[in-house]
């Protein structure tokens, strides 16, 4: 019995967990309790021994060597059902089951709110389908087999974000989302072919470090397919449309799962057929890869701060977040060109540290922006406010997420992109081309990045969470119901752990980079007996975000002493705030989301391309207008500038080429006799 | 590299106290400067203690944040102050956080300020909150770019190791490089300090204010901690500016004598960088709000230009 026979054993529990949670749901598709009861747990269980499977092979070196064993016995020649669970695979698969676990608990309560509206038994029943979809996906060790457990994921995430089809916004989001996942897929197919054509089969095992046999171009071409196939899943821009849309109008519990796992499913993908198939890459690659994610950073957080709907915010944060994992894989993939395997582990390393922590903590601003939009029926931020007096707990747990997304220490984010700017500053030195200015621009554009994204979430927080109640929904706002809250503190837990102690965490990360650079890089980065966090340079920078913890906490002592010296006998009262001497404010005076962005709008107008449009009444002068419509919003540039024009030429083309399809058989048979004629022709 | 108990009292000590009398001094020397009489330079100690010593009168609108966020900003302008090389070559908590730390430290509590200033739902405060988190959204890859151009010559984030590599004959005090970057972390010192060009200090006017809009609603000893907190905070982004561009004169040994030099240079490059700060101020109006985008544009300039000129002047 080696050490890898418990996690396998693990592993096959949690895939039948979510088969039988998956079955549940549709026997129970009439009773919505039992079919919320056993589809949420059974999947909770499974997922729970998904992330006991993956941890175990992780830190036990278990995923060093290639353990595979076949799903179900193939009748088709190529496609096998191969399940591999190597290092990167276990990474991500502790990912999916990490969230899939906070989920199903959360699940438990936030199902309720479908009750006698909508089929919880078919939510459950496609939830645990996903989960299985997806961890299948990251364990699959054949194309093939890769491809179809993709597509199902593609459908069931259909099927999620379309559950609430009968709003005209779901069933439009749905559609956009289906047709970029297609093309995507699409355009995997094609590159997987090329990889067949090189290898001969379709195993993944046969694939490892092909691309370094394969002619050039045929390299590139596989290159730029991958990395428009899994970018679009990523969201990368400019392929990201269709992912606030469909990100928001999904149910909260699965925006959470979409956003956390599956888009990080495109980042799986581009990290196994860069660094596992595709062999040493060309400069350009690392390159490409350095400018997609600082392009889609910046552009994601500005068209966050321009949201007021709280969910499509937090989309466009997920496009961010994906351009900050991309500068790390990014950066490494140049170092790997250049041969600093030691700077490639930290660069992957930074990147993959990165994934984890933007499904734990992204996954959490979900959860409670799905509570608070339980508790106050809207999306829209105008229409909450004060609701951190109403739902303590949801607002510590969106607070603790906030700050994390910010990057702020001494939470998670901050640690992953401190590896970043670490791996980026060290990069300079690396080359003595013109490139290698790229790294310091891309920091900058990070550090750009992460205070626009603070600014983004002091708005989200403030403006959900402080002041006054903006509407009698937020005004009777209650708070959530247990399970619900339960699921927000796992990952809060979670989030603070990654931030504490990633010390502790990068242990895991061993195996893996051994697998893809050679080098094993937890030790580098330890100093200090594991608590502090090392750069791996000589006399480089240190951080530990636990010491800065501690030491916040034991600096209190400074304000305790002041206020024993000078305020012992201070004493506090409530009263209202002013109000410039008018009576009372309201409400409506407070300041707004629209507001609170207002300055972003204007230095950024060439991007934004803000339309405004004000309408008074007034009866003598237009100082004292008796009523006043106001309308402003921004220019979407993508669609208007790349998607429309798009899409009215293939209308366009289509429409010519309908003459072709005329409808008549004896025209399709000379279409027929002449590509055969051609094809002849051709091999002549 | 072990962490001296003693150091990080005395290094805590000396952020508290020399805090409010940079501030008080760059008030009285402007007041000067424009042939006012001006308040002492002890001023700040007195309104602090003042401050310590009212009642409070918090909002009803208010959250926990509200009480919470003034220790925020202070203790993390505390804990960024413990980071930095000030009167010794070696930061007493420098294994804790390097410049990077630093930043996001600061960051921290300009987050909860601004939270603070969200929270007793003041259209003022929001006004501030808003305009706060802009000017630093646009100050921190010009900050960034400096510092990574001195991080990447001394091969290291860590402010102690930054010092050193300073100190090393073959580091010019003038080269292009360091004066642009100079350059830019100045103008960035300005913005996010509320200094004039961006934010006047001294006016509670309206439509003008950013960093007082936010604590409009606060008062005794929270407003207290907030305006320590934020002195503080200047007192530490000066202090990276002279030690890390000027290292003269800090002391790389504990004797007597190097520490009394270290503490005397200390002070008198405070007292040059201080006065270049008034002389700013008193000569320049306040921009308007969307002017100074422009201002922190060239600071980003003048970054990007220094760190392209480490390839011609290495």
């Amino acid at each position: 019995m080696d050490n890898f026979f418990i996690p396998a054993f693990l592993l096959n529990l949690c895939l039948l967990g979510y088969v039988a949670g998956a079955v549940a749901g549709l026997l129970f598709l009439r009773f919505e309790k039992s079919a919320n009861i056993f589809s949420f747990g059974l999947a909770a269980l499974a997922s729970l021994c998904g992330v006991i499977a993956c941890v175990m092979a992780l830190a036990t070196g278990a995923t060093a060597t290639n353990h595979t064993f076949e799903l179900l016995p193939s009748l088709i020649p190529y496609l096998q059902f191969t399940v591999r669970m190597d290092s990167l695979g276990a990474f991500f698969g502790l990912i999916v089951s990490l969230l899939g676990f906070a989920l199903s608990i959360y699940s438990f309560s936030y199902a309720r709110r479908f009750y006698g509206r909508k089929n919880v038994g078919a939510l459950g029943a496609f939830f645990n389908l996903l989960l299985l979809a997806t961890t299948l996906v990251f364990l699959a060790g054949n194309a093939f087999f890769f491809l179809i457990v993709w597509e199902i994921m593609a459908l069931t995430s259909f099927c999620l974000i379309s559950f609430e089809h009968e709003k005209e916004e779901t069933r439009s989001a749905g559609m956009l989302f289906f047709i970029m996942s297609h093309i995507g897929t699409g355009c995997l197919i094609l590159g997987f072919l090329l990889l067949f054509q090189a290898s001969g089969n379709y195993s993944f095992d046969g694939f490892h470090l092909l691309g370094n046999s394969m002619s050039p171009a045929k390299r590139d071409a596989a290159f730029l397919l991958f990395l428009a196939g899994f970018g679009v899943k990523a969201g990368i821009v400019p392929l990201h449309i269709w992912l606030p849309a469909a990100h928001s109008v999904a149910p909260s519990n699965v925006s959470s799962i979409m956003s956390g796992v599956v888009i990080k499913a495109g980042i799986y993908g581009m990290t196994r057929v860069f660094f596992d198939f595709l062999g040493v890459p060309p400069e350009w690659w690392g390159v490409t890869l350095l400018a997609i994610g600082t392009i889609s950073a910046v552009l994601g957080v500005l068209y966050a701060l321009m949201e007021h709907d709280l969910k499509h915010l937090l989309a466009y944060h997920s496009i961010e977040n994906i351009g900050i994992i991309l500068m790390g894989l990014g950066a490494s993939l140049m170092f790997l060109h250049s041969g600093h395997q030691l700077l490639a582990s930290l660069a992957l390393i930074a990147g993959l540290y990165h994934t984890i922590n933007h499904a734990v903590f992204k996954g959490l601003l979900f959860l409670g922006a799905g509570a608070v939009l339980h508790a106050t029926y809207t999306r829209n931020m105008e229409e909450m406010g004060g609701l951190a007096k109403r739902m303590r707990w949801t607002a510590f747990f969106f607070l603790i997420g906030a700050v994390a997304i910010s990057a702020l220490p001494p939470l998670n984010g901050f640690v992953s992109e401190w590896l970043t700017y670490q791996s980026l500053l060290q990069g300079f030195g690396t080359t003595t081309s013109l490139v290698r200015i790229m790294f310091p621009i891309s920091g900058a554009m990070l550090a750009l990045t992460g205070a626009l994204a603070a600014m983004c979430f002091v708005k989200a927080f403030g403006i959900t969470f402080l002041a006054q109640p903006r509407s009698d929904h937020a005004r009777n706002a209650h708070e959530a119901a247990f399970t619900m809250l339960l699921g927000q503190g796992i990952l809060t837990a979670t989030c603070v752990f990654l931030g504490l102690f990633p010390n502790v965490f990068l242990k895991l990360f061993d195996p893996l980079t051994q697998q893809f650079t050679g080098q094993q890089l937890s030790a580098q980065l330890n100093a200090a007996n594991g608590l502090v966090l090392s750069s791996t340079a000589a006399q480089g920078g240190t951080v530990s975000m636990l010491g800065l913890a501690l030491l916040g906490l034991s600096l209190l002592v400074a304000p305790l002493v002041l206020w024993l010296l000078f305020a012992t006998r201070a004493k506090i009262r409530r009263g209202p705030t002013w109000d410039c001497g008018l009576r009372g404010l309201t409400p409506q005076m407070e300041y707004t989301a629209t507001g609170f962005s207002k300055p972003i709008r204007m230095i950024f107008k060439a991007l934004f391309r803000p339309h405004r449009k004000v309408q008074r009444e007034y009866d003598f002068s237009p100082y004292f207008a008796t009523t006043v419509r106001f309308e402003s919003h921004v220019e979407e540039v993508f669609q208007t500038r790349i998607y429309r024009p798009l899409n009215r030429l293939v209308l366009h083309t289509s429409r010519r080429l309908r003459a072709l399809q005329a409808g008549s058989i004896q025209a399709y048979l000379i279409y027929i006799f002449i590509t055969l004629l051609a094809l002849l022709i051709f091999t002549l | 590299m072990n962490l001296d108990p003693l150091k990080i009292l005395l290094q805590m000590i000396l952020l508290l106290l020399l805090a409010p009398l940079v501030s008080s001094c760059i008030r009285n020397w402007k007041a000067k400067l424009q042939n006012r009489r001006g308040a002492p330079v002890w001023q700040m100690y007195s309104d602090l203690v003042k401050f310590f010593r009212k009642d409070m009168v918090i909002s009803e609108h208010a959250s926990w944040i509200f009480p919470f966020a003034p220790y925020v900003v202070f203790i993390g302008a505390l804990a960024a102050g413990l980071l930095v090389p000030m009167v010794t070559a070696q930061a007493p908590l420098s294994l804790f956080g390097d410049v990077l730390a630093l930043v996001g430290l600061l960051a921290l509590g300009r987050f909860f300020l601004a939270l603070g200033g969200l929270d007793p739902g003041s259209a003022f405060g929001g006004m501030g909150s808003s305009r706060e988190m802009t000017i630093a959204a646009v100050a921190e890859p010009a900050m960034m770019l400096a510092i990574f151009t001195v991080a990447i010559t001394a091969g290291s984030t860590d402010l102690s190791h930054i010092i050193q590599a300073a100190q090393s004959p073959n580091w010019k005090l003038l080269n292009p490089t360091h004066v642009m970057a100079f350059a830019a972390l100045f103008i960035v010192l300005l913005a996010e300090t509320g200094r004039i060009p961006v934010d006047n200090p001294a006016t509670h006017l309206e439509l003008t204010m950013i960093h007082e809009a936010m604590l409009l609603e606060y008062s005794g000893r929270y407003l207290a901690l907030m305006e320590w907190g934020s002195s503080i905070k200047q007192l530490v982004l000066m202090t990276v500016l002279v030690n890390v561009f000027f290292p003269v004169g800090i002391a790389t040994t504990g004797t007597a004598a190097a520490l009394g030099i270290g503490a005397l240079a200390y002070a008198g490059k405070l007292i040059l960088l201080a006065a270049a700060v008034v002389v700013v101020e008193t000569t320049n109006a306040k921009l308007r709000l969307f002017r100074v985008p422009d201002l922190l544009s060239t600071a980003f300039v003048l970054g990007a230009v220094a760190l392209l000129s480490t390839f011609l002047f290495q």
